[in-house]
């Protein structure tokens, strides 16, 4: 048991162990260093450096969405606004457009009655006036009709006479 | 219970060969490991690599907690490469141990002291080094003279327990875990009575000395770290 305590079996200090530790741990620790750990390291540092750039590339395309997100409520607004003023002016507009056909029309009627009016009076007065000379034409002819009955050789006479008489007293 | 060990000697040193197999064992284990599970790595980690980036990242962890990242990041090899090997080391211990004509050959090379005082004080050496190195010589030598001047015999004391502590520590919950371990499988072995009785402490002591060995591996970082930390850093 002693032996197994100080750990050499024949007495003294194991001298060789303390060196073939010694050299073993540094020849695992320069090996391990070159082989394992670097490259581990190299892995490790990268994958740090691409989230880190993830997360970078993640918070920048997100505040593009919220720019792009807030000119599309603008434009949206705009939108709407302008559709809003296009049917406001189109409802003016047809309401002008048909107040203007309106009263056209109604000028129109306005006016074709005038001249309907017009020419009934035209040719009622036409009309009377023909009458008036028909019944002028008419009344000679009754009248001559009634004189040429009525008078007779005495009374042509007499009536010649009486003109000859007239123009002879006027001279 | 008690093992001998086969030692030889080779150009003036004395090595154990047990320890040299298992601390060869314990780093092709750990290098095959980290180098299988970093071999086809991807953006999307599975498998192997999301356990070693687990690694990485708790080791990070204890460096975080001891140090600031810009002073700690260069430890953070030192801490994985140490955590990993001292695991493995304290596992392969517990499934069984091979004994040839009453010589221990497969055991955790965690549990002779002569490795972990080595492990121990190759830490501390390193603090002092990087102690130096970051902070200057004058500053670091100024260092022992704080708070109060006559502390400084107390500071070169404690260097030494730390080392200590930091090698026999691990060293003692290693050791006493194999040790119960021989005992148990002893007795398990020596009737088929003694082996069903034997078999559900057997079991507990195993599953309690895995936790221990994860434990005490990171303890030994954590420590480490500490260590580090305590000499390169200015703000004491």
């Amino acid at each position: 048991m002693q032996s197994l305590i100080l750990g050499a079996a024949a007495g003294g200090i194991n001298t060789g162990d303390i060196a073939f530790q010694l050299v073993s741990f540094i020849i695992l620790l320069v090996l391990l260093r070159k082989y394992a750990w670097g490259p581990l390291m190299g892995i490790m540092k990268e994958r740090q450096s691409h989230i880190n750039s993830e997360i970078d590339a993640a918070e920048q395309s997100r505040q593009e969405a919220k720019t792009y997100l807030e000119t599309q409520v603008e434009e949206l607004k705009k939108a709407r606004e302008e559709a809003k003023a296009i049917i406001d002016n189109a409802k003016k507009q047809g309401e002008a457009q048909g107040e203007a056909i309106i009263k056209a029309s109604r000028d129109e009627a306005e006016r074709v009655k005038e001249a309907a009016l017009a020419e009934i009076e035209s040719e009622k007065e036409k009309a009377v006036a023909t009458l008036r000379q028909e019944v002028a034409a008419l009344s000679v002819k009754i009248a001559s009709k009634v004189i040429a009955k009525e008078l007779d050789e005495s009374s042509q006479e007499k009536l010649i006479n009486e003109y000859l008489q007239e123009v002879g007293e006027s001279r | 219970m008690e093992h001998g060990a086969v030692t030889k000697d080779f150009i003036g040193l004395t090595f154990n060969l047990s320890n040299v197999l298992m601390i060869t064992v314990s780093s092709v284990i750990v290098f095959l490991i980290a180098v299988l599970a970093t071999r086809s790595m991807s953006m999307r980690p599975g498998g192997m690599q999301n356990f070693l980036e687990w690694v990485v990242d708790f080791v990070k962890g204890i460096i975080g907690s001891t140090m600031d990242w810009h002073t700690g990041g260069r430890f953070l090899a030192l801490g994985l490469t140490l955590i990993m090997y001292i695991f493995v080391a304290n596992m392969l211990g517990l499934p069984f141990a091979v004994v040839v004509d009453h010589n221990l050959w497969w055991k955790s090379p965690t549990a002779d002291p002569t490795i972990t005082l080595t492990l121990a004080v190759m830490v501390v050496a390193l603090s002092h080094y990087y102690g130096v190195r970051m902070k200057g010589f004058k500053e670091y030598g100024a260092e022992f003279f704080k708070p109060m001047k006559f502390l400084f015999p107390l500071k070169i004391i404690e260097e030494f327990a730390n080392t200590l502590t930091l090698g026999l520590r691990l060293y003692g919950n290693i050791f006493a875990g194999e040790m119960l371990l021989a005992l148990l499988a002893g007795l398990g072995t020596s009737g088929i009575f003694q082996g069903v009785f034997a078999l559900l402490p057997m079991m507990v002591w195993q599953g309690f000395s895995i936790f221990v060995g994860a434990i005490q591996a990171f303890i030994f970082t954590m420590l480490t770290m500490v260590y580090l930390a305590h000499k390169v850093s200015h703000d004491h």
